[in-house]
C-alpha cells in the first residue's frame, strides 16, 4: 500500500511514540534510581538523570542480605533454577504429547488431545488453591519440584508443537517407516531438527515465564532459601518503621532484568525465526 | 529382487468404506508392473499395502516367498518414492540417501559405495552436500530416486513420482526412470494416473476402477484389445470413440457387418476411422473443430442422423477446414463391440 498522507504518518508515528514513552519511562526511572545514592529519592524530587553510585549499589546488592529476604545470588539461583527447569520441562513433555497426539492413534486420542486444550482456560491463577493443596499434600513446600511442576504441565506449547507437527507432510513419515525408523527414532533424527527453531522461540518465552514468576512461588514457600528474585524484590521493598531503600530495590530490579534481556538479545534470530518461519 | 504375490487382498476403511475389493495379482522379478486408474480406483492404496503403510484387511500380499502381511516397511525390504519426493528437509543430500542404509547397520564404507555409485547414476554427484531445499524439482527427483537406489531392495514403489514436475521434465524422467529400471532390473510397481506415462512404462500395465482390476496385460495389448469399455474409454489418447449400435445400424443399413450375439455399442479408435475409403461403414459429417497437433490433427466431426460428436486423427495437416462437410468409413476390422450391460468386450 503506497499512500501520502503526512498527517497520517505524523499521527501514527506520534501514537507510537507516545507509546514507547508510557512503556520505556518506568524501566528508565528504575535505571535511574539505581544509579543514585540512598538520599537521592528520600528527599522527594526523583533525579532524572543518572548519579555515580550504580557500583556501590550493585555492591550492596549483592554483599548484603535485606531484612526479610534472602542473599541476593541465592535468590538468583533459586530463580534461575525455576526457569530452566520450567523451561525444560514445558519443552519436554509438550513436544511428546504433541508426537503422541498427531502420529500415534490410540483410544482416547481426541478426548486427550481437549483435556490439554481445555486447560488453556484455567491458568495458575484460577486453580491455584486446588493446587496449592495438592502440593502441600505431597509435601513439596519449600522445595524446587513444589516450584516448578505445577507450572509445567503446558497446553500452550503442546498446542505449538501440535499445529507444526500438523504441517510436516505424512510421507516424511512413511519415507522413514522405509528407511527403518521406529517411531523414537522418527522423532529424534527427522520431527526435533526440523522444531529446533519452535523450540528455540518456546525457550525464550518459557524462560521469561519461568523467570517473573511472583505469585506461585510467593504461595509454596516460606523457607528464605527459597525464595526466588521477584519475591525478594517486593520483599526489600515491604521494611517496617523505616523507609525503603529505593536506590538498592532498584539496583536489585535492573540486575534482575538482566537475564531476561540477555536471554532474549542472544536468542532473537532464531526465536523470530520460529515464531514467522516455517523451514520447508 | 523378488516376485510380488496378491492373493485375495481386500482393504475396507472403517465405516465399511471398500477401497479394494478381493484382488489377485502376481508380479514376477524384475517386471514394471503400472497400476493406472482414475483418482479413488484404489491403485495408491494397493501400492501402500504393499509398502505396508496400510494394514490389509484381508488376504495375503509375498515379496519373494515370504507372506509380509504383518511385517514393517523397512523389514519388507521396498524403497519407496514418493510424489511429494518426501526428503528429509535438514539433512544434506548424502544424508538423505545414507539414512536407511545408516539405519540397517551397513557398513560405512559399503555405505560410501553406494552413495557414490547412485549419485553417480543419477548424475547428482555436484550436489551430494546441498539441501534439498537448494535443489530444483528435477533434482529433488533424482535424489528421491537415489535413496531408493542406494537400499538395493527387493522392489521399487513408486507412487506418481513425476506429477509434481512440468511437462517436458516428466517426460526426460518417464526415460530415465525407464533405463534405470531396465538395467538394475529391480521389480518395480508404479502408480500413475496419467496414462501416457502408463503405456510407456510398463511392461505389464494393471487398468484399475472402483477397487477391482479392469485388465492386466502388455499395453500394447490393452490398447488393441480393450476388455472393458471403461478400459477403451480411458486407454489413448484420444479416447475411443463409442457409438450405440442401433443408431450405427439405422444409418448405416446395407453396410452394417453381422455382430456378435450381445454386442449394443461400437467403440474404433480415432486412428481407426478413414477419411474417403470404403469398404466398411460410411459415415459422414460437419467438422467443428480442428486441433493441429504437428504430426497429426484431431477433427471432431458431428455425424448426421445421430446426435454425436467423432474424434478422427488424421496423419499430417487437415484438408477439409471448419463447418464442412466429410466422408469417412468405419473400418470393420477396426471395430470393437462392447455389452453396455456388462460393460464388457464381445468377440
Amino acid at each position: 500500500m503506497v499512500e501520502n498522507r503526512p498527517w497520517l504518518t505524523f499521527f501514527t508515528h506520534a501514537v507510537l511514540v507516545i507509546g514507547v514513552i508510557i512503556v520505556v519511562f518506568p524501566v528508565y526511572v528504575a535505571l535511574i534510581a539505581s544509579t543514585h545514592g540512598p538520599f537521592a529519592m528520600g528527599s522527594g524530587r526523583m533525579p532524572l538523570l543518572p548519579g555515580d553510585q550504580l557500583w556501590n549499589n550493585v555492591v550492596e546488592v549483592l554483599t548484603e542480605t535485606r531484612r526479610g529476604a534472602a542473599p541476593f545470588w541465592l535468590m538468583a539461583w533459586n530463580s534461575l533454577w525455576m526457569a530452566v527447569i520450567i523451561t525444560a520441562g514445558k519443552i519436554v513433555i509438550s513436544i511428546l504429547s504433541a508426537f503422541a497426539i498427531v502420529y500415534f492413534r490410540f483410544p482416547g486420542r481426541v478426548l486427550a488431545f481437549w483435556i490439554i486444550f481445555i486447560t488453556l482456560m484455567l491458568p495458575v491463577e484460577v486453580r491455584i488453591i486446588p493446587t496449592f493443596a495438592v502440593v502441600a499434600n505431597l509435601g513439596l513446600l519449600n522445595s524446587y519440584l513444589g516450584l516448578t511442576i505445577p507450572l509445567i504441565a503446558s497446553a500452550t506449547a503442546t498446542f505449538l508443537f501440535r499445529q507444526f507437527f500438523m504441517t510436516v507432510p505424512d510421507e516424511l513419515m512413511e519415507a522413514a517407516r522405509v528407511d527403518g525408523a521406529g517411531p523414537m527414532k522418527f522423532f529424534r533424527d527427522i520431527l526435533l531438527p526440523l522444531s529446533r527453531t519452535n523450540i528455540a522461540a518456546l525457550c525464550v518465552i518459557l524462560f521469561i515465564f519461568g523467570w517473573m514468576q511472583y505469585l506461585w512461588p510467593m504461595l509454596v514457600t516460606t523457607d528464605p532459601n527459597y525464595y526466588t528474585l521477584m519475591m525478594g524484590v517486593k520483599r526489600m521493598a515491604a521494611v517496617q518503621d523505616a523507609d525503603p531503600q529505593w536506590n538498592i530495590i532498584m539496583a536489585a530490579v535492573v540486575m534482575a532484568m538482566l537475564p531476561p534481556v540477555l536471554i532474549v538479545i542472544f536468542m532473537q534470530r532464531l526465536f523470530v525465526k520460529g515464531l514467522v518461519e516455517t523451514e520447508k | 529382487m523378488a516376485s510380488i504375490d496378491i492373493k485375495g487382498v481386500r482393504k475396507v476403511y472403517p465405516g465399511n468404506v471398500k477401497a479394494i475389493h478381493a484382488l489377485d495379482l502376481s508380479i514376477e522379478d524384475g517386471e514394471m508392473v503400472v497400476l493406472v486408474g482414475p483418482s479413488g480406483c484404489g491403485k495408491s492404496t494397493l501400492l501402500r499395502m504393499i509398502a505396508g503403510l496400510e494394514t490389509i484387511t484381508d488376504g495375503t500380499i509375498s515379496i519373494g516367498s515370504d507372506v509380509v502381511n504383518r511385517k514393517e516397511p523397512a523389514e519388507r525390504d521396498i524403497a519407496m518414492v514418493f510424489q511429494n519426493y518426501a526428503l528429509y528437509p535438514h539433512m544434506s543430500v548424502r544424508q538423505n540417501l545414507e539414512y536407511g542404509l545408516k539405519n540397517r547397520g551397513t557398513p560405512r564404507d559399503e555405505i560410501d559405495r553406494r552413495v557414490t555409485e547412485a549419485a553417480r547414476i543419477l548424475e547428482i554427484t555436484p550436489f551430494l552436500e546441498r539441501k534439498p531445499r537448494q535443489l530444483s524439482g528435477g533434482q529433488r527427483q533424482r535424489v528421491a530416486m537415489g535413496r531408493a537406489i542406494v537400499r538395493q531392495p527387493k522392489a521399487f514403489l513408486f507412487d506418481e513420482p513425476l506429477s509434481n514436475l512440468d511437462a517436458k521434465l516428466r517426460g526426460q524422467m518417464r526415460i530415465e526412470i525407464r533405463r534405470l529400471q531396465r538395467n538394475l532390473k529391480t521389480t518395480s510397481v508404479y502408480v500413475t494416473h496419467d496414462q501416457l506415462e502408463a503405456m510407456t512404462l510398463a511392461d505389464r500395465l494393471v487398468v484399475m476402477n472402483g477397487g477391482r482390476i479392469e485388465q492386466v496385460g502388455k499395453p500394447i495389448d490393452l490398447y488393441d484389445r480393450p476388455a472393458s469399455l471403461f478400459v477403451a474409454g480411458f486407454i489413448g489418447s484420444p479416447p475411443m470413440n463409442l457409438i450405440p449400435v442401433e443408431q450405427l445400424r439405422a444409418l448405416a443399413g446395407a453396410a452394417m457387418p453381422v455382430l456378435p450375439e450381445g454386442t449394443d455399442i461400437l467403440g474404433i479408435r480415432p486412428d481407426g476411422i478413414m477419411v474417403g475409403g470404403s469398404g466398411g461403414i460410411p459415415l459422414s459429417g460437419v467438422v467443428e473443430l480442428i486441433e493441429p497437433v504437428g504430426g497429426e490433427s484431431h477433427l471432431y466431426v458431428r455425424v448426421e442422423g445421430i446426435d454425436q460428436v467423432l474424434i478422427l486423427v488424421l496423419q499430417g495437416r487437415a484438408e477439409v477446414a471448419e463447418t464442412e462437410r466429410v466422408d469417412f468409413v468405419l473400418p470393420v476390422a477396426a471395430l470393437h463391440g462392447f455389452n453396455r450391460e456388462s460393460g464388457k468386450r464381445v468377440e
